[in-house]
C-alpha cells in the first residue's frame, strides 16, 4: 500500500512541519517513507506544499503529482491541486478558510475548520496538528502509537507542548470520524 | 676584521670573518628575476625578517600567479602556489588550519588589485591573521608589461600604447588606503626599496607587520612600490628615480594604518 | 544496528562529512543546496570545526584547495551556476593532487536556469569541467542514505587516490527527507606528508604547486594523473543492476531519475515486461564493462536524466547498441514513473520514443 499525501497551504501554517511529523511516525512504523518540500524563493505568506509518501515498497520519486489524499490548508491550494487528486482519493479542506466546496465527486471529501478548531483550542498555531490528526485518522497509514512517538519527538523538549498538540490532533481525527459516521460510511 | 698575523698576512689556518651571507630564509639560488627588479630586494627582506622573528620553520608562503610565481625557488619555507588573485583566499584556509604558522601572501599588483580584489578585501574584512606582501610595480611584468589597475595615468604598456587615459581606464587604485578603512586591517604601510634608506624602512615596516601576526592581531599587509625596468622600458636607474619621482607621488609612502594592539585570548 | 534518522539529503551530506573527519567547510549560499552550509554553520563551530561563508565561489574553492594543501579533509558544496564558478579551483586540485570532497546539489540551467532539480551538469562532472587534462571521481547517490554513505566514500577514496571527489546530487535528493542509519565505519584519516605545515624538524621543504614550465615535466605529471585515473578504472567502478539478467530494455539511469526508473521498471515487471534497470554509481570512472556485458543479453536501452542527454552518450559509446532511447525532462521537471512506462511500451512495440528529439 503506498500513500501519497500532498500538504499545502500558506508559508506560516505549518504544513511542512505537519508532514515531517507523519512522515517521522511512518519511519518508526518501519515504513519506506519520503518527504519533500516544493522549494522556491523564499517569501513569507507565499505558497507552500510538502509531498509526504508512506509505503511499503521503496519510494521512486519523491515529488507527488497524483495524491492519493490532498490537505489544503487554503483556497489557492485547493484550486491548484482538486483536479489531481486519484479518484478514490482522501481531500481533507480547511472550510474556516475554503469559502467553496470540492468539485470532484469521485474522492472522499471532509471540511474541517481548523482555524476555528485551533482558536477554540488556545492558539491558531494548532491549525497544521489539527491539519494532521485528521489525514492520519482518515488514510490510517500509520498506527497510532507511532503517531504518538512523533509528537513526543517534536515537542518532547517543551513541558505541556505534547498533550496540547496531540489533544489539537485528536480533535481533527474526531472531525473525520464525525463525518464518516454523519455519511454512513463506517 | 681579519686576523693578521706578526707579519701582516692572512693566516691560513684562521677563517675570515662573515661580513655578508645569503640569509637562511632563502636559498642559495639565482633567481630568473631580471636586471633591476625589486623582487630581489623584497624576497631577501622578508626571509631577513622571518629568520630574525626566529619563525622559519613554522612560515608558510603563499605565492601567487605573476613575476613571483617561482618564489617558492627562492625562499626557503613551505610554500602553497595559488591560482591567480586567490592567495588571500588560499591563505585564509593555511592559516585556519595552522593558526600557529606565520603565514604571508606575496602578491602583485595585477594579482591583488585586479582579478583579487574581492579575496583581499574579504580577508581583510575578516581579520585574517595573515600577512601580504603587496608588491606595486603599475604594470604586468609577467605577461610583457600590460596596464595594472594601478599603472599611473598617462603611463605607457603594453595595452595602454597612448598613455593611461583616466577617462578611459579610471584613476589608479590606491589599495592601501582602501584596506586600511576595514576594521579587520590593523597594520596597512607602504614602503619601497629604490633607495637604501628606503630599504630600511620596508624591513622595519614588513618585521612589524609579521610581530602583529605573531601577536595575533588581524590581517597586516604592507605595499612595497617596486621597480619594473624591463615592464617599463627604462634602466634599472632610471627605474629607482620613476619610483621616486611618479609612483610615489601618486602612492604616498607612510604608515597608513597601526591600530592600537589589542590582546588576545589565543 | 544503529536507529534511523529522519535527514535531509543536504543535511546528511554534512552530518557524514563531520563523521569523515571534515572540520573545514567553505561555501558560499545558493540554492537548492543552502542547507548544507546551513547544517555545517550550526554543527562544525559545535564539533571543533571551522565553518566559513567566503565572498564567492572562487574564494571559497580555493580555499578548499588551501586547507586540502595542509593536509586536513575540508570540503564545498554549491548548485550548478556555482558549481561552474568554481571550476578553475577544481583544476588547481586536481592538478596539485589535493584530495577533498566536492558537492554539487545540481539544478535545471543553462545560465541561471531554475533552482528546481536538474541533471545536466554530466558532462561537466564526468569529462572535465576545467581546463587541462584532469577527472573526478564522480558519485551519484539516488537516496539521502547514499548521500550519506557516498559522502564518507568520497573522503575515503579522495585521500587514497589523493584526487577531488565529487558528490553529484540534485535538488530533490538534496531537499528530500528519508531514513537513513549513521552507522558506518569511518577509516582512519591517512598520513600526508605532502602536506603543507610550515618546516617545522623536516628537512625537506613541502611544496604545493601547479606550474610546469619544463614541457617534459608537465607531461610526465600527466602522467602521473591518466595513471591514477587508470587505477579508477580498475578499482572503484561502482553500480547497481536490477533484473538487467534477463532484461529485453534496461532503463540507464543515476541519482534521482534512477528511483523514477525503478519504479517503472516495477510497473513493467508487473505487466510482464522484461525490463531491468542500470544504474551507475560512479559516473566516473563510468561502469564500462558491465554495461557493455549488458549489451550481449538485451536489446534496448532507454536512458533517462533531467537533461537533454548527456550520459546517454557514454551509454552509446560503451554499448555500441543501435537501440539506446533517450528520455529526458528540463527545467525542473521530474517524469512520473507512468510517463517513464509510457516510453517503455513505446520502444517495445517499436515506437519513436519522445520528450526531445535525439
Amino acid at each position: 500500500m503506498e500513500h501519497e499525501i500532498l500538504f499545502a497551504g500558506f508559508g506560516g501554517q505549518g504544513v511542512l512541519l505537519a508532514g515531517r511529523m507523519l512522515v517521522y511516525a511512518g519511519m518508526m512504523a518501519g515504513k519506506e517513507v519520503s518527504w519533500i518540500p516544493a522549494y522556491g524563493p523564499e517569501q513569507r505568506g507565499g505558497t507552500a506544499s510538502c509531498s509526504v509518501i508512506i509505503s511499503d515498497e521503496p519510494v521512486g520519486c519523491p515529488i507527488v503529482t497524483k495524491p492519493s489524499a490532498l490537505v489544503v490548508l487554503n483556497e489557492p491550494s485547493l484550486d491548484r491541486f482538486e483536479a489531481a487528486v486519484r479518484p478514490g482519493g482522501v481531500l481533507i479542506i480547511n472550510s474556516s478558510l475554503v469559502r467553496r466546496k470540492c468539485m470532484r465527486t469521485d474522492v472522499e471529501a471532509f471540511y474541517v475548520p481548523m482555524n476555528d478548531i485551533a482558536a477554540e483550542c488556545g492558539n491558531v498555531r494548532y491549525l497544521n496538528m489539527i491539519a494532521l490528526g485528521s489525514l492520519a485518522c482518515a488514510i490510517a497509514a500509520v498506527p497510532d502509537e507511532f503517531l504518538q512517538k512523533a509528537f513526543v519527538k517534536q515537542f518532547g523538549g517543551k513541558p505541556g507542548m505534547v498533550e496540547a498538540n496531540r489533544q489539537a490532533a485528536m480533535i481533527g481525527a474526531q472531525c473525520i470520524k464525525n463525518a464518516r459516521r454523519m455519511a454512513g460510511v463506517r | 676584521m681579519q686576523d693578521k698575523t706578526s707579519k701582516g698576512q692572512l693566516s691560513v689556518q684562521q677563517t675570515p670573518e662573515k661580513i655578508f651571507a645569503i640569509t637562511e630564509g632563502l636559498q642559495d639560488t639565482p633567481t630568473h628575476y631580471c636586471p633591476g627588479c625589486h623582487h630581489g630586494v623584497i624576497h631577501r627582506l622578508v626571509a631577513e625578517v622571518v629568520a630574525e622573528l626566529d619563525v622559519l620553520n613554522k612560515t608558510i608562503l603563499v605565492e601567487p600567479v605573476g613575476c613571483s610565481v617561482l618564489a617558492h625557488n627562492y625562499f626557503k619555507m613551505d610554500c602553497v602556489q595559488a591560482a591567480h588573485g586567490r592567495a588571500p583566499a588560499v591563505a585564509t584556509a593555511v592559516k585556519r588550519v595552522h593558526p600557529d604558522a606565520v603565514v604571508f601572501t606575496y602578491q602583485g599588483d595585477g594579482d591583488l588589485a585586479a582579478i583579487g580584489c574581492a579575496e583581499i578585501i574579504h580577508a581583510a574584512m575578516r581579520g585574517e591573521r595573515f600577512t601580504t606582501i603587496f608588491v606595486n610595480n603599475a604594470i604586468y611584468g609577467m605577461t610583457g608589461g600590460q596596464m595594472a589597475p594601478t599603472t599611473l595615468e598617462g603611463q605607457v604598456t603594453a595595452t595602454s600604447p597612448y598613455g593611461r587615459s583616466g577617462a578611459h581606464a579610471g584613476a589608479p587604485i590606491r589599495m592601501s588606503e582602501m584596506l586600511a578603512t576595514l576594521d579587520g586591517a590593523k597594520y596597512v604601510a607602504r614602503v619601497a626599496v629604490n633607495t637604501p634608506a628606503n630599504i630600511k624602512k620596508a624591513k622595519a615596516a614588513i618585521k612589524e607587520a609579521f610581530a602583529r601576526q605573531l601577536r595575533g592581531d588581524g590581517f597586516t599587509i604592507v605595499e612595497v612600490l617596486s621597480a619594473c625596468p624591463t615592464g617599463w622600458g627604462m634602466s634599472p636607474v632610471a627605474a629607482d628615480k620613476f619610483v621616486g619621482e611618479s609612483l610615489m607621488k601618486y602612492f604616498p609612502l607612510g604608515t597608513i594604518k597601526a591600530a592600537e594592539v589589542e590582546t588576545h585570548g589565543a | 544496528m544503529s536507529e534511523k534518522v529522519l535527514m535531509k539529503g543536504n543535511e546528511a551530506i554534512g552530518e557524514a562529512a563531520i563523521r569523515a573527519g571534515c572540520l573545514y567547510y567553505f561555501g558560499y549560499p545558493i540554492t537548492p543546496q543552502s542547507e548544507l552550509p546551513e547544517f555545517m554553520a550550526r554543527e562544525l563551530p559545535k564539533r571543533g570545526g571551522i565553518f566559513l561563508q567566503a565572498e564567492s565561489e572562487l574564494a571559497s574553492i580555493n580555499m578548499v584547495y588551501g586547507a586540502a594543501a595542509c593536509g586536513v579533509r575540508a570540503m564545498t558544496s554549491s548548485s550548478s551556476p556555482g558549481f561552474s564558478l568554481k571550476q578553475e579551483g577544481i583544476s588547481y586540485l586536481a592538478a596539485g593532487e589535493l584530495p577533498c570532497l566536492l558537492v554539487n546539489v545540481q539544478r535545471g540551467g543553462p545560465g541561471l536556469g531554475t533552482i528546481q532539480p536538474g541533471q545536466a551538469d554530466y558532462f561537466q562532472a564526468t569529462k572535465g569541467g576545467g581546463h587541462g587534462d584532469y577527472r573526478l571521481l564522480v558519485l551519484a547517490p539516488d537516496s539521502v542514505q547514499e548521500m550519506y554513505d557516498l559522502t564518507l566514500l568520497g573522503f575515503e577514496l579522495a585521500d587514497k587516490y589523493r584526487i577531488p571527489a565529487l558528490l553529484l546530487s540534485d535538488g530533490a535528493l538534496g531537499q528530500m527527507m528519508e531514513a537513513v542509519r549513521l552507522d558506518h565505519e569511518v577509516k582512519p584519516v591517512p598520513d600526508k606528508p605532502w602536506a603543507v605545515t610550515g618546516r617545522r624538524d623536516r628537512e625537506t621543504l613541502n611544496v604545493v604547486q601547479t606550474l610546469s614550465l619544463d614541457k617534459d615535466t608537465l607531461e610526465e605529471h600527466n602522467r602521473v594523473l591518466q595513471d591514477k585515473y587508470a587505477l579508477l578504472r580498475k578499482n572503484e567502478v561502482r553500480y547497481e543492476a536490477l533484473n538487467t539478467e534477463d532484461a529485453d530494455l534496461i532503463l540507464v539511469a543515476y541519482g534521482i531519475s534512477a528511483r523514477i526508473a525503478k519504479s517503472a521498471m516495477a510497473k513493467a515487471r508487473a505487466a510482464g515486461l522484461k525490463v531491468g534497470v542500470f544504474r551507475p554509481i560512479t559516473l566516473y570512472p563510468f561502469p564500462e564493462e558491465a554495461l557493455y556485458e549488458t549489451a550481449q543479453t538485451t536489446k534496448a536501452y532507454l536512458v533517462t536524466e533531467l537533461s537533454c542527454g548527456q550520459m546517454v552518450e557514454d551509454v552509446e559509446r560503451v554499448t555500441h547498441s543501435q537501440q539506446v532511447h533517450f528520455y529526458g525532462r528540463t527545467g525542473g521537471n521530474l517524469p512520473c514513473a507512468d510517463e517513464l512506462f509510457d516510453q517503455i511500451l513505446r520502444i517495445m512495440q517499436g515506437k519513436e520514443v519522445g520528450g526531445r528529439a535525439r
